[in-house]
């Protein structure tokens, strides 16, 4: 029971991962990138962790310290970016003024 | 490792001879001793005594060498009620977090992409660095926000659905608000 | 390959892992601009820190994890240093 419980964590992880990647693809400027990958990484990171403490359940500690590290240092790493790029003069992408739903 | 522009802050970094009360100095190594030999002994992931002894040598080493710059410490709040309001802040924030996966996941996979982005101005309570990093990366992790900087008591937010019409004022406080609620409580 | 708990949805989860890691590379060649080369950097180390995580449970060796942790540390560190580093030319 446990080892399908984790399996289904670990398709899940995998999934967002993969989602992180093609949001990085197809979103038009790196803020909207950042925000894509940041969010479905580490979510996917997590997801595929706690699969993992599923069929290893002896491992919680270290998995644990992990899963930690990933929330703490994915954020920061994305805000650094960020500001980087605004300092280095990258404008963010607007959508040109649609008349319809400004009504 | 803020991103704030301590324009403000009296102290210039990096001086340890700025006099500290005992008080404080104790309770800063309490604080990183414990935490340093917590995670000691997560790593090592067993309780044997030998693990403990070196753990605990090294952590009183490194707490008792770090504690005068620590000033980051002073900035936990501690009380009997702590523990409750921490879990109360991961209920928030794990459930902020799935949303912003369901929203990115709904984003992504849609053939068009249908964003409206915008820079915003969310200010926050919260007045210590360690707080405006710990709301920062709250921020980034929930739908549609990303912090990118951090001014005085402000954060420059950058918001995915700031669609025309929508109360900037109002929305942009909620951002912060829902987390500041349980923080407010273990932070300055 | 797959150790005593994976099983198929487990291994799809890895062939996952190496569909974000072909992507992410892509953005990373692509670019246009420097900071969308370090964000690709960057969600590469997440997704490769993961994916070591993965590495650690279908191997059954608790030594992955170890690596994963210090893979993420250094590929943290790079990644703020490399930013700091473009703030800098930016100004």
């Amino acid at each position: 029971m446990m080892q399908i419980i984790g399996d289904v964590f670990l398709a899940v992880g995998g999934l967002f991962l993969f989602l992180a990647a093609l949001g990085l693809l197809r979103m038009p400027d790196v803020f909207n990138r950042i925000q894509a990958g940041t969010k479905a990484a580490t979510l996917g990171a997590l997801s595929l962790i706690l699969g993992v403490a599923f069929q290893h359940p002896d491992w919680w500690p270290k998995l644990l310290i992990l899963a930690v590290f990933v929330m703490i240092t994915s954020p920061v790493g994305s805000s650094t970016i960020a500001r980087a790029a605004l300092m280095a003069g990258i404008r963010p992408w607007r959508r040109v003024a649609r008349k319809e739903e400004e009504g | 490792m803020t991103h704030s522009t301590r324009a403000s802050s009296p102290a210039p970094t990096g001086t340890a001879s700025t006099t500290v009360g005992l008080f404080k100095l104790v309770r800063r190594f309490v604080l990183a001793a414990g935490g340093i030999f917590a995670t000691w002994m997560l790593l090592a992931g067993r309780l044997d005594g030998q693990e403990m002894m070196v753990g605990g040598g090294v952590s009183v080493a490194i707490a008792l060498l770090s504690m005068r710059h620590l000033r980051m410490l002073d900035d936990v709040r501690l009380g009997p009620l702590m523990p409750l309001h921490l879990v109360r802040y991961f209920i928030v924030f794990f459930g902020a977090l799935i949303r912003a996966n369901l929203d990115v996941a709904r984003r992504v996979v849609t053939p068009r992409v249908r964003i409206e982005p915008a820079m915003v101005t969310v200010h926050t309570e919260l007045r210590s660095d360690l707080g405006k990093l710990w709301l920062a990366n709250s921020i980034t992790l929930t739908p549609g926000t990303l912090t990118v900087d951090v001014e005085g008591q402000d954060l420059i937010v950058h918001w995915i659905d700031a669609s025309p019409g929508t109360d900037l004022t109002v929305a942009t406080r909620e951002i912060a608000a829902r987390f500041e609620r349980p923080m407010k409580e273990f932070l300055r | 390959m797959s150790g005593p708990g994976i099983g198929l949805l487990g291994e799809i989860a890895f062939l996952l892992v190496a569909l974000a890691v072909v992507l992410a590379t892509l953005r990373l060649l692509l670019g246009p601009t420097v900071p969308d080369r370090v964000v690709a950097a960057d969600t590469l180390a997440v997704i490769t820190t993961a994916g070591l995580a993965w590495l650690a449970g279908a191997l059954d060796s608790v030594i992955y994890l170890d690596i994963a942790l210090v893979y993420g540390a250094l590929a943290f560190v790079g990644v703020v240093a490399i930013a700091r580093a473009i703030e800098r030319g930016g100004e």
